[in-house]
């Protein structure tokens, strides 16, 4: 056997292990923490397909980052699992049906002959190739407008999140600085127009 | 030989762990989400096959973007979690019925 095929097989298994924990387990720490393996895994099939910036860009920012949200998420929540737990396993049969359907339905299509998908090779790309580079090349030429739009969304989801969870306290005593730079001068000194004083001339007293 | 086939027969046991995953998890919306993040995983798994497959570069740049729209559907369906759970105090499915749905 390949070695290729060995890493396939091992990659493939640890995800399917771990993407069954995830939906099982009790603890949804440990649900994420396994999530963070089949992604793992997932990423490391995406190197065996040649695909090697999105296999480290979902490490990075999908593990990195989205997992790592979670994990705060659900460790800031205080859950109360045993009322979550009941009756876990009562919409099994309904689950196994569906998702029985599902792979029926995928196994008829993929074992068929229709498709010919068995026949196609896989590519074979000289060492000196950079996906990277490719992928950039088509991303910001055929697709920059989408790419445009990506970060426009990505921007959308900032505001978004911090203008749902941010919290404004009745009690809070702060200044808004909005309000303390707008004010003018004259909102807090009044200046007052008055005679100027005079002298009064002395009146004896030093006159020797 | 690994055949395009394994890659998707993978794709589609991954799916089918997801969708059983949201009917078992109905009552813990923080494992739904999670289940929604595999069944994503599992799509992106097809695109980046086919597109080695196919020798065709598109399909990458299609995870590209299913990846930044999974970002930040994620970061708004946490941050609807955490509101949900500051007034609530709880993440149970069945507690969300103030629309009386």
């Amino acid at each position: 056997m390949e070695f290729k095929t060995i890493l396939f097989y091992l990659f493939s298994t640890i995800t399917v292990i771990a993407a069954l924990r995830v939906i099982t387990a009790r603890n949804p720490v440990h649900a994420v923490l396994f999530l963070v393996l089949a992604f793992f895994n997932v990423a490391g099939l995406w190197m065996l397909l040649q695909a090697e910036f999105l296999s480290l860009a979902l490490v990075m920012v999908y593990v990195g980052a989205v997992m790592v949200l979670f994990l705060f998420v659900v460790m800031m929540l205080d859950i109360n699992i045993e009322r979550v737990r009941a009756g876990f396993w009562s919409n099994l049969p309904l689950g196994i049906v569906v998702g029985g359907l599902l792979a029926s339905e995928m196994a008829v299509v993929l074992s068929g002959k229709y498709f010919g998908l068995a026949n196609l090779p896989p590519q074979n790309l000289p060492a000196n190739y950079s996906n990277t580079k490719e992928l950039a090349r088509v991303l910001f030429t055929d697709y920059a407008y989408p790419f445009e739009v990506a970060s426009v969304i990505l921007l959308v989801s900032i505001i978004v999140a911090v203008m749902l969870t941010m919290r404004r306290r009745k009690d809070n005593k702060a200044m808004h600085s909005s309000d303390q730079i707008a004010v003018k001068a004259k909102d807090r000194m009044r200046i007052v127009k008055m005679a100027p004083e005079v002298e009064l001339p002395a009146s004896g007293g030093d006159k020797a | 030989m690994i055949s395009l086939s394994h890659y998707l027969i993978l794709a589609a046991i991954l799916f089918v762990i997801s969708v059983i995953g949201i009917f078992l998890n109905r009552k813990n919306l923080i494992v739904l989400l999670m289940a929604i993040e595999l069944m994503l995983l599992a799509v992106n798994l097809n695109f980046v096959a086919f597109s080695h497959y196919l020798n065709d570069l598109s399909g990458q740049l299609f995870v590209f973007f299913i990846l930044v729209v999974a970002a930040a559907e994620s970061g708004i369906g946490l941050a609807i979690l955490v509101v949900l759970f500051r007034n609530l105090s709880s993440i149970d499915v069945e507690d969300l019925d103030s629309l009386k749905g």
